[in-house]
């Protein structure tokens, strides 16, 4: 059985913040886009859970890929955002330090970032620290200072990217897992587990099966997925109040450390832990790792003692066996992989999907961009823009913690990109992502996605 | 989609915030008392409270001397209301509690706000759920609070799982099991992490008869699953570890006042109740806001909430006339012992008029753990009061706020707990 009829330019595997991404600039670019996924809903993998944070690249690797992508993707972020109508708040972060040791590598951090070209960061002493940041424990003793780090939403921006390639012709191919696929030197015939689908290039965006996808497909992987499992904790919304600005530790070489950050959504987060494992699927949480997790949010925001916790979450990050991105076109077999994309995809996707427009034209592609591509709205779920909650003919808050009305949720079950799952109802409206985790709407919810979801909420009885 | 042509200031006498048992009772309360424009605001389609989902018995008996479903015991209490003259506007959700009454509403037509010279928060309680408890283990569909799985049943119709584990033995737990029982949900184990069950009763032998295991001394240890919960895992008495296969958890009792938007807000927030910090007439630190019912400090039942409403909306009654002690020299009352898991009120305006029966006349406490021992008061000055004391966690113990006060002498009291010797 065939996908689609249509012989596609490119087939993009794996509808994560970087396959929309990619999908979105090979469309505008006027190729014709197909995206698999083997999930029922988009964003299922490493993008589901992340810091929501919009990085500078201050800290990124002198000279790598990984950076020209992030300050790419950071530009085209700033370039698009208003048209898209995403949120982003420069809240700022510091790089603090806690320790002597720590206070001495705070040069170090600033002439990286200066040689990165972030010339705006500085080191700040602690009555500075302590005036921009009151709420912080008073064993800060100095932080580097990244004005432009930035704080969005990590699910719209993502969904409108995919939208926008939809709406000016791509077509979107869910619960579609690829198995296996032939190159007869012009095309691609993959095959997926719905239906085989023909393309002139490959783009295996596929995270944290990227390395399967490669050995499948094309025979052969240059590289590894190392899952990397992090941890977060989120706290009331009354806490978002005790910080302004992200707040870094100082990195080790293995890892960013855990970081403290407010969300566009009102919260406060603290995470993630960086556990390496084995299980490309198995995201859950450790009771002993949360406790330490929010012990180590309490030592720095000592206010947080008395804050409830809201929900806990946990994510896999696509770590390869080496801290680099894995990006690369293999032009005799018209394919390119993008894997490897192991903390930055989310600031770093816009520019990443440049990079590898690049790769393709290199390749020999010639496509005329979209004149006047359709330019669609991204879902306002941050508290930076007008909620839905606040116009009139909402139908009615179903979500009493988060503020989610009956338009939003019915709006999300429709569409190419209709949520199939409560993960990506939640990524679409935010329900059930408060303080309650449900006990309220659980019931209407079940109603409302009745039909609609893979796996069902609930099911009907007859009275006992 | 056009932007709300709001807001509209509306003037209010009393607007009570929540339309369960507690806030229903006060608002029918003010009424009674000659208070012209009470409102409540409940963002539900439907006033009525948490008893709206709990389709079983007993409720009813303090308020209406009869048996009653939780449904027809809510519905009593809104019609009473009505017939009182309250208004009671549902899907209403206030989203912002302002200083000196200013609240923001909203509702399916926009946003609106709306000037109270009192109000009263009534927002109840509810569960905690798998988030906050830490719960190790994997993300799936299938673990609910006993609130969730009482709407499911009761308002839909619905079920999520079939076989299930049941976690704590609170009275709500046992309220968890007859709801399964009404539809068809057969729970596998009921797992308590104390040695015996929590609630009064029906003890032990109650789930035995409904054919479900209690075991005590019984920790969840983890949820598995792919998708949807397929087993978990739990620590036995002797530290053995013990797979029990299932297809949900609930998750029951362990309640939390709903303090979300005074959070928020302007007002004070009881670290230990995690409720409203108020004086013995339920006033918060903004005089314009009271608070009532298990917001205050979790939880009573139905009954007793909507007897600590009818109370609530006769003091703000009087304080609208001008007939509260205005907040002068309060003694502030706390805790100082972890067995002792809070005490409310949290401040006590002493009275010129020892015979004024107004307000709260009792401190309610509650323990963390089974204790036997004695319950001391103390001031600066040392010890002014004891008690001996054997309860368990979850039980209310109560202390005559007027037998403390006198021996108090104006200064702050503590409340700790000296240990029986063994």
């Amino acid at each position: 059985m065939s996908l689609s009829a249509e012989l596609f330019d490119v087939a993009v595997i794996g509808a994560g913040v970087v396959g929309c991404a990619v999908a979105r600039r090979f469309t505008l670019q006027g190729a014709k886009v197909a995206i698999i996924e083997k999930a029922s809903d988009i964003l299922d993998g490493a993008s589901k859970a992340n810091s929501a944070i919009l990085h500078t690249g201050f800290d990124a690797p002198q000279g790598s890929l990984e950076l020209d992508c992030i300050r790419a993707g950071y530009r085209e972020y700033e370039d698009i955002r208003g048209e898209l109508g995403l949120p982003q708040e420069k809240s700022g972060a510091a790089v603090v330090a806690w320790t002597a040791e720590e206070m001495d590598q705070l040069e170090g951090i600033t002439a990286h970032a200066h040689q990165n070209g972030i010339g705006d960061v500085s080191i700040i002493g602690q009555k500075a620290l302590r005036k921009a940041e009151p709420n912080l424990s008073q064993n800060a003793l100095g932080a580097v200072w990244v004005p432009q780090e930035s704080i969005i939403d990590p699910w719209s921006a993502p969904y409108v990217y995919l939208r926008q390639a939809l709406e000016n012709g791509a077509q979107a191919f869910l619960s579609c897992n690829v198995t296996g696929g032939a190159f007869d030197g012009q095309n691609w015939q993959l095959e997926t587990s719905a239906g085989t689908l023909r393309a002139n290039v490959v783009i295996n965006c596929a995270g944290l099966y990227g390395d399967h996808v490669n050995k499948d497909v094309l025979g052969e992987t240059s590289f590894e997925i190392i899952p990397r499992k992090g941890q977060f904790v989120v706290f009331d919304k009354a806490a978002s109040a005790l910080l302004n600005s992200v707040i870094l530790p100082v990195p080790t070489e293995k890892t960013k450390g855990i970081v403290l950050f407010r969300t566009v959504f009102g919260n406060l987060v603290v995470g993630p832990t960086a556990e390496d494992q084995q299980s490309r699927s198995d995201a859950s949480t450790d009771a002993e790792t949360l406790k330490a997790l929010r012990a180590d949010a309490v030592k720095k925001v000592p206010a947080l003692a008395d804050m409830p916790i809201t929900a806990v979450y946990a994510g896999l990050r696509p770590a390869s066996e080496r801290k680099e991105y894995r990006i690369d076109a293999d032009t005799g077999n018209n394919w390119i992989t993008v894997g490897g994309i192991r903390s930055t995809g989310l600031s770093a996707s816009l520019g990443i999907a440049q990079h590898v427009y690049g790769l393709y034209e290199s390749m020999g592609a010639v496509h005329e961009p979209l004149e006047s591509p359709v330019v669609p709205r991204a879902n306002t779920l941050s508290e930076i823009g007008k909620r839905d909650w606040q116009c009139e003919g909402h139908g009615e808050i179903i979500c009493h913690c988060e503020l989610v009305t009956r338009r939003e949720i019915e709006a999300a079950l429709q569409g190419p990109l209709a949520a199939r799952s409560l993960g990506g109802l939640k990524r679409q409206t935010r329900v059930t992502m408060g303080q309650c985790q449900g006990f309220y709407c659980s019931a209407r919810l079940a109603e409302l996605t009745e039909g609609k979801f893979v796996l069902p909420l609930a099911e009907e009885f007859a009275d006992v | 989609m056009s932007s709300a042509t709001l807001p509209t200031v509306a003037d209010v006498d009393v607007a009570v915030i929540g339309g369960g048992p507690s806030g229903l009772a006060a608002a029918t309360a003010l009424k009674e008392a000659g208070v012209k424009k009470v409102l409540v605001l409940d963002r539900e389609p439907e006033a009525g409270g948490i008893p709206r989902h709990c389709g079983h018995p007993p409720f009813g008996l303090r308020e209406f001397k009869r048996v009653l479903k939780g449904p027809e015991y809510a519905a009593r209490l809104v019609a009473q209301a009505l017939d009182a003259g309250v208004e009671i506007r549902p899907s209403n959700s206030v989203t912002a509690a302002l200083p000196d009454g200013l609240l923001t509403v909203a509702t399916p037509e926009g946003v609106g706000q709306i000037k109270a010279r009192r109000v009263v928060y009534a927002t109840g309680v509810r569960e905690t759920p798998r988030s906050a408890r830490l719960v190790s283990g994997a993300r799936v569909q299938g673990v609910v609070n006993t609130g969730a799985l009482q709407s499911l049943v009761y308002l839909q119709g619905r079920r999520p799982f079939k076989r299930p584990v049941i976690i704590g033995s609170e009275l709500v737990s046992f309220s968890a099991l007859m709801t399964c029982r009404h539809a068809g949900i057969r729970p596998v184990a009921m797992i308590e992490a104390g040695p015996s069950a929590t609630a009064r009763w029906p003890s032990a032998v109650f789930p035995r008869l409904l054919g479900v295991s209690l075991r005590t001394n019984t920790k969840l240890l983890k949820i598995e699953g792919t998708g949807k919960v397929e087993r978990v895992l739990v620590t036995g008495p002797n530290g053995q570890e013990d797979s029990i296969e299932c297809d949900g958890v609930i998750l029951t009792g362990l309640f939390t006042p709903e303090a979300a938007l005074a959070r928020r807000g302007h007002l004070e927030v009881d670290a230990s109740t995690g409720g409203l910090r108020v004086d013995q007439w339920g006033r918060c630190s903004d005089p314009a806001y009271f608070a009532t019912g298990n917001v205050l400090r979790a939880v009573e039942t139905a009954g007793k909430s909507w007897a600590e409403g009818r109370l609530s909306g006769q003091w703000v009654a009087q304080d609208l006339e001008g007939r509260l002690p205005e907040v002068s020299a309060p003694l502030s009352i706390s805790i100082d012992d972890r067995r002792i898991k809070y005490a409310m009120p949290h401040l006590i305006c002493p009275t010129d008029d020892p015979r004024d029966e107004s307000g709260m006349s009792e401190i309610q406490l509650r323990l963390t753990e089974r204790v036997s021992g004695t319950l001391i008061a103390k001031t600066s000055a040392g010890p002014i009061w004891q008690r001996s004391i054997n309860s368990r966690p979850e039980r209310r113990v109560a202390i005559p706020i007027a037998e403390i006060v006198a021996q108090a002498g104006g200064e702050n009291i503590t409340f700790g707990i000296k240990e029986r010797h063994k």
